[in-house]
């Protein structure tokens, strides 16, 4: 176990360095530059050549790469043009509000998705298998930014049960119902998608898992129907429904990225957004590096995960 | 069946009880404290050093930390004395002399006095000053004629200037001419910009990340002691999560409200203010080769192109119509006489005739949005059909807005017949200095991409920089607005208005021309 764990780990190194080579590429090749969009409308080729020089863009690109690799490794991601400010810390502190609204999120679609996947197989062609078919359908079409609005429109504008935007109140304590009162729209906004998604492969899982043999002999034992679902069947569907989680775990991640701009929610999405169209090359490039970093490590934790569940799979 | 009922009056339960017990504490919530004014910009700040910044966004906070030598008149863009009492200028126009008000201190309780002027300038210009590497600042060209700074006295301060430069008074004026506390930034060094100090009607209290600037009231103020306590400035990128945080009492007042929010406010518990600024929407036109190489056609697009439809209908009355290339928000230099090209198809058409250019294909450079551009998509489409419809055939190209920059400043020669373009100035002298002079082409470092020439315009842009005498360079700017309408360089399109909403607790506000919020007389009840 622990050297399939030490393998997997250092097979992820070549696809970091990928990663960096490719993000780095891409901000070099697109069109317009840092002192361009700083200066604006001032930005004459004598100004921009100025600018350039005193933030450290005039040497050569291979250079610029290396200087860069080399400063990370030393964990000095630089310092963003257009916040003035670390971009260590700046990364560091949105990726820990993405993580809260995504993974209340992920926390929700999760338990809602399980549980309606569950009820719905357990009632295959019921009633409450088809009304929550149609609802599940009526959720994964709907685009989440658009759900986001109407939501801060209904509950926040019309009703005024929570806040539009942010993360924290301006004024009063920060404490955990104040983070909860700035969360309950955006996370349930976020979470509706994946929420759906779940739903229906889980339903499909336990479908499959219903319809085997040791569920037959459970019930046949007289086991409680309850029993046979919660704890026989859902058991052995959660070998097909994880890998699904994992996926979706990625999904509620990226999506955070239009919820975190209706909402107004500090995350990292949004600063990737904001770096882009201003160029900030450096905090661009170290938030997808550490982005990036994020997944290939959620995918390790996921794979093992399930080696750790499924003894079939070999480690 | 059993396990279903219990699920859904489970989660049921659970969720009416979160949502109802959440709801109730955030009531109370989203009311604002007296005394204390929110306002939701539009981006997280770069930083609270005047001279590292450049954006209008930055300037609306730190306009109310820091004041200048000198300050543009309440409602107008003519300077007034500020930290200075009064100056002279030398008879050649390179010697200006400031006399300081005595007795002002920074916020930190150092003294303002003229070694701090000199710090603050050589700061920014002086490559070999110790606090130098404390930048980029990349608007110090605003000071780019001054040679020296001394300090006289305490309270006098003389700079020299290499020739004699008019704007340099109303780019004093402009947020880089703010001066900040040279212990302040002896003190924190690089993250100045974090600890700001200033002398200003409000001192910096607290920056949290993405979240909040907050100023309080600076009790001592020179001017006058403000009557708010505080204010929070609270960035909020999307235009509808400002409007949403507006309508439910988040925030007390909000900046470029959308125009198509507009209509939300419209009850008594909103008021809309709008200002008209120092800003102009234009084509340029390539004036070297194709068509708009003949004057005739360029006037032809003038004519064709509804202006007035556009600033109402696609621009919902944000901007009114642009007559020449200065904005009327120069009142003083700004000639009173000019009339908007009327929009007269068959004028144009006829014009098109007379040229012998008819059915002349053009490629157009459109951006999809930028600084100063409006709503760039919908007018360039707009613009395109009247264009179309006395003859032409116009290909719309589209650009991202840095690209755009990158395709656009470098000149329209083989490229394009005509580009989208604004500009903001705090000076008569930037744009057409800049953009219309023979010497400001693109291949002499300039922004005059469409090539146009005129040696009469050129003299008069020059001897209006180097006049020091206001009444005389307002004749000057005047006279030459009337060549450039005629000329027909570019096809003068909108001047934007800036627009807010305050709640109606807010009172005392009003916008000002040089797009600057300044809030030391506003009251919040």
């Amino acid at each position: 176990m622990g050297r399939y764990v030490l393998r997997r780990l250092i097979s992820a190194v070549p696809v970091l360095l990928g990663i960096t080579v490719i993000v780095f590429a891409i901000m070099a090749l697109i069109p317009g530059d840092p002192a361009t969009a700083i200066l604006g409308s001032y930005a004459t080729p004598e100004n921009v050549e100025k600018l350039n020089r005193d933030l450290g863009l005039d040497k050569p690109l291979v250079a610029q790469y290396f200087i860069w690799l080399g400063n990370m490794v030393q964990g000095d991601f630089g310092t963003s043009f257009s916040l003035n400010r670390p971009v260590i810390d700046e990364v560091l502190e949105r990726f820990n509000a993405t993580l809260v609204l995504a993974g209340t999120a992920f926390v929700i679609c999760s338990v809602l998705g399980i549980a309606a996947g569950v009820v719905s197989a357990a009632n295959q062609y019921g009633w409450a298998d088809k009304a929550i078919t149609f609802v599940v359908l009526l959720g994964i079409s709907i685009p989440s930014f658009f759900l986001g609005m109407m939501m801060i429109l209904y509950f926040a504008v019309s009703l005024r049960w929570f806040p539009v935007s942010g993360m924290w109140p301006i004024y009063g304590t920060r404490d955990i119902w104040a983070l909860l009162d700035h969360l309950v729209l955006p996370a349930s906004a976020l979470a509706v998608v994946a929420t759906g998604v779940i739903a229906r492969l889980s339903r499909s899982a336990m479908l499959e898992v219903l319809r085997q043999d040791f569920i037959r002999t459970a019930r046949a034992k007289g086991v409680h129907e309850r029993g046979v679902i919660w704890r026989h069947a859902l058991r052995a569907a959660m070998v097909s429904i994880i890998p699904v989680l994992g996926i979706q775990a990625g999904f509620v991640l990226s999506g955070a990225v239009y919820i975190e701009i209706v909402f107004q929610w500090p995350g990292v999405g949004r600063m990737l957004v904001d770096a882009i169209l201003t160029r900030d090359i450096l905090l661009v490039q170290g938030g997808v590096v550490f982005v990036a970093a994020c997944y290939v490590m959620f995918n390790i934790v996921v794979d093992v995960a399930q080696s750790l569940l499924d003894p079939r799979i070999k480690t | 069946m059993s396990l279903f009922s219990f699920t859904r009056r489970g989660v049921l339960a659970a969720g009416t009880a979160l949502a109802l017990s959440l709801g109730t504490v955030s009531g109370a919530q989203a009311q604002t404290p007296p005394g204390v004014l929110i306002v939701g910009q539009i981006a997280e700040p770069k930083a609270l050093d005047p001279a590292a910044v450049t954006a209008v966004n930055d300037f609306r906070i730190l306009m109310n930390v820091y004041d200048g030598l000198v300050r543009y008149k309440d409602g107008t863009l003519e300077v007034e004395p500020a930290l200075a009492t009064d100056w002279t200028i030398s008879e050649d126009g390179t010697e200006y002399t400031f006399t300081l008000r005595d007795g002002v201190k920074f916020h930190d309780g150092s003294d303002f006095n003229a070694e701090a002027v000199k710090f603050n300038f050589e700061r920014m210009l002086n490559e070999d000053h110790p606090y130098h590497d404390t930048g980029p600042f990349p608007l110090s060209f605003f000071f780019s004629a001054v040679e020296s700074v001394e300090a006289v006295d305490a309270t006098t301060v003389k700079f020299t200037l290499n020739s004699p430069y008019a704007p340099f008074l109303s780019n004093l004026a402009y947020p880089t001419g703010l001066l900040v506390s040279p212990a302040a930034v002896e003190e924190h060094g690089a993250e100045f910009g974090r600890n700001p100090s200033g002398t200003g009607a409000f001192k910096f209290a607290e920056w949290r990340s993405n979240e909040a600037v907050v100023i309080e009231a600076n009790a001592d103020y020179w001017d006058g002691a403000p009557e708010l306590q505080a204010v929070v400035f609270r960035p909020i990128t999307d235009a509808n999560t400002r409007t949403a945080e507006m309508l439910a009492g988040g925030i007390d007042l909000m900046v470029e409200v959308p125009p198509v929010a507009l209509s939300e406010f419209q009850g008594a518990e909103y008021t809309v203010h709008e200002q008209a600024g120092p800003h102009v929407w234009f084509l340029i036109l390539n004036a070297k080769e194709g068509p708009f190489a003949d004057k005739l056609v360029r006037q032809a697009a003038n004519y064709a192109i509804n202006k007035t439809a556009l600033v109402d209908e696609v621009l919902e009355g944000t901007a009114a119509v642009a007559a020449g290339p200065t904005p009327p928000a120069f009142a003083w230099a700004y000639n009173e006489e000019l009339e908007p090209y009327p929009y007269d198809p068959e004028k144009a058409k006829a014009l098109l005739a007379e040229a012998g250019v008819e059915g002349a294909e053009l490629t157009f450079y459109v951006t999809e949005g930028g600084s100063g551009m409006l709503d760039p998509v919908a007018m360039g489409t707009a613009i395109q059909a009247d264009l179309e419809a006395v003859g032409f055939d116009v290909k719309i190209e589209t650009y991202e807005w840095n690209t755009f920059l990158g395709n656009v400043n470098p000149g329209l020669e083989g490229k394009a017949d005509m580009a989208e373009m604004a500009w903001m100035t705090n000076d008569p002298d930037t744009l057409p200095f800049l953009a219309l002079r023979t010497d400001a082409w693109p291949d002499k470092g300039g922004f005059n991409s469409g090539y146009y020439s005129n040696p009469k315009v050129d003299e008069l842009l020059e001897a209006a920089r180097v006049a020091t005498d206001q009444d005389e360079r307002a004749r000057l700017y005047k006279e030459m607005q009337v060549i450039v309408q005629e000329d027909a360089p570019w096809v003068f399109v909108a001047n934007w208005k800036q627009n807010a909403v305050t709640s109606d607790k807010v009172d005392g506000f009003s916008l000002q021309p040089s797009f600057f919020l300044l809030l030391d007389d506003v009251v919040k009840n």
